[in-house]
């Protein structure tokens, strides 16, 4: 597939690339300045602003949010999610076409309406605990990678290997998590993947659903930076990064990083 | 019998939680712009009547317009070289465009504040050029809310139209330009047609975003550059107005469920692939 490329094109896209990661390069590289103010390129190394990160309460306490709220709301929307993933794919005939659009709704709805709502409905209408309605605010939030990803992967699974068991005699809950659940492994894995790092680096919906003693990660960092303008952002955001990395690294292991181009 | 609902048996957990705790709240906040003491419509009215409500909705559709373009170029060139690059290549181009994308939006807009700040990296290398009136002041404008707004959104259009441009199959470009095409009217005439539905769902994922984005703009641009999504954020958390915002969540949710329709019809029609 290796057409002539014109030189011009060619240079274009490694200026794209250049854009595209210089900036990330900067934040790396101002992470490590001994100073007290943001500068690139750093001035003297040093690690001291990663250490500062978890010296501040407000840090310590919001990174536990993120990763409990990511975590919950990621097992929720799976355990939701998949038995209507199966449903899609195994039932397709008796269920209508627009169930599946239905689960794509919080994608279609724009986030920072539905955290207003939340608020709005659920948190100050209905008297919900913040921390409860910031958990349904993720789990919808990530539903719909859970529900798309797995039923993508349903859609290649031969359903007639799952009728053999049970003609064999097996109870047909024991065949969903014996014969379904493990040809579907990757689909999980990449949907757990993606749910999480979604819930994570949300901003939208959880700029509505924090209160006292309770903020996520993405909203403190912002709180931070309107009034400090110091390298501990520049350090946080490259513990951020090398989460991305573990992430990529778990999806090429799993399924392929060119899943992502599908 | 209960075969014939097993279904919607398993569907149902995932069914309500969206009916209940996304379609009725928005459904309640978008009902409640029509029950105001105005009047049915005199929430929009006002919002039409003010002058800074105008502007910031033209801003915002403004700055979505300029970003979508600005990306689609950008975004299809780049993904066109890495369709024809080889596939060793390929694979380090697609994960370079991953990493950006899986960093948080609240990280990736950050780095601009380094960039283009007063003492950022931009204005300290212009007043080393000895450029005439160095440092300018980049931060808090329209131009640089679009830049990293780009920034955030060519990823997405490389992934999506890399995956598009890779289905075109090889045949079809050799079939070209062995009856005589140049490269260029290979490109114009067979392989954009081709990736036009591409070119749409990445536009719509785009416009989408920016139309309703909040952390960039508030980073970015700030109060002097107020979009809808950081204008419904002051209404509803600082000015407490729940009305004003439900009215701006209403006209979001409006112009988006439009634009993804409208886009989707335009995209069924052109697919060159469909009969």
């Amino acid at each position: 597939m290796t057409g002539r490329l014109h030189p011009g094109l060619i240079a274009f896209a490694v200026l794209v690339y250049i854009f595209l990661m210089g900036p990330l390069i900067i934040v790396i590289g101002s992470s490590l300045s001994d100073t007290t103010f943001l500068t690139f390129p750093p001035q003297g190394l040093s690690l001291r602003w990663f250490e500062r990160i978890f010296e501040m309460a407000a840090f310590r306490r919001t990174m536990v949010t993120s990763f409990q709220v990511a975590t919950l709301a990621t097992c929720f929307a799976l355990i939701i999610g998949i038995p209507a993933a199966y449903a899609l794919n195994r039932y397709r005939v008796q269920l209508p076409g627009w169930l599946s659009t239905l689960f794509v709704l919080p994608i279609l709805v724009p986030e920072i309406v539905l955290g207003f709502s939340l608020l709005r409905s659920v948190q100050v209408g209905a008297g919900l605990p913040v921390f409860s309605t910031l958990l349904i605010g993720h789990t919808l939030l990530v539903l719909p990678y859970c529900v798309r990803v797995i039923s993508a992967s349903l859609a290649s699974f031969d359903f007639s290997i799952e009728e053999a068991a049970i003609s064999l005699g097996s109870p047909p809950w024991k065949t969903f998590f014996t014969v379904v659940l493990p040809n579907v492994r990757s689909g999980v894995i990449a949907a757990f993947i993606l749910a999480f790092i979604t819930s994570i680096n949300d901003v939208s919906v959880a700029l509505f659903l924090t209160g006292p003693g309770i903020s996520t990660l993405p909203i403190q960092i912002l709180a931070h930076v309107e009034q400090f303008f110091d390298p501990v952002i520049a350090s946080v955001s490259v513990l951020l990064m090398f989460l991305t990395v573990a992430v990529m690294a778990v999806v090429e292991r799993t399924l392929g990083l060119t899943f992502l181009t599908k | 019998m209960l075969k014939r609902f097993m279904g919607w048996v398993m569907s149902a957990p995932a069914t309500a939680l969206v009916v209940l705790c996304l379609i009725v709240p928005v459904g309640a906040t978008i009902g409640a712009t029509f029950t105001t003491d105005a009047g049915p419509l005199g929430s929009y009215l006002a919002f039409l009547g003010s002058g800074f409500r105008r502007t910031v909705l033209w801003r915002t559709l403004e700055i979505a317009l300029l970003t979508t373009v600005f990306s689609l170029l950008i975004g299809f060139l780049t993904a066109y070289v890495v369709s024809r690059a080889p596939a060793r290549w390929r694979s380090v181009l697609i994960i370079a465009a991953v990493f950006p994308l899986l960093t948080g939006v609240v990280v990736r807009s950050f780095a601009f504040l380094i960039l283009l700040g007063r003492n950022g990296m931009v204005n300290n290398a212009l007043v080393w050029l000895g450029v005439e009136g160095a440092p300018f002041p980049m931060l808090y404008t329209q131009g640089a809310v679009i830049i990293a707004m780009v920034y955030l959104f060519v990823p997405l259009m490389i992934l999506t139209l890399v995956g598009v441009l890779e289905n075109i199959p090889d045949d079809l470009i050799q079939a070209s330009s062995s009856l005589g095409a140049s490269p260029f009217q290979t490109f114009r005439q067979v392989i954009f047609p081709l990736a036009v539905p591409g070119l749409i769902v990445g536009a719509v994922l785009v416009f989408t975003g920016s139309f309703t984005a909040y952390a960039t703009p508030q980073l970015v641009g700030g109060e002097s550059v107020m979009v809808m999504g950081t204008f419904l954020h002051q209404q509803a958390m600082v000015a407490f107005d729940w009305d004003s915002a439900s009215t701006i969540a209403a006209i979001m949710v409006v112009v988006t469920l439009a634009v993804v329709l409208g886009m989707t019809r335009i995209a069924k029609r052109l697919n060159p692939m469909s009969t």
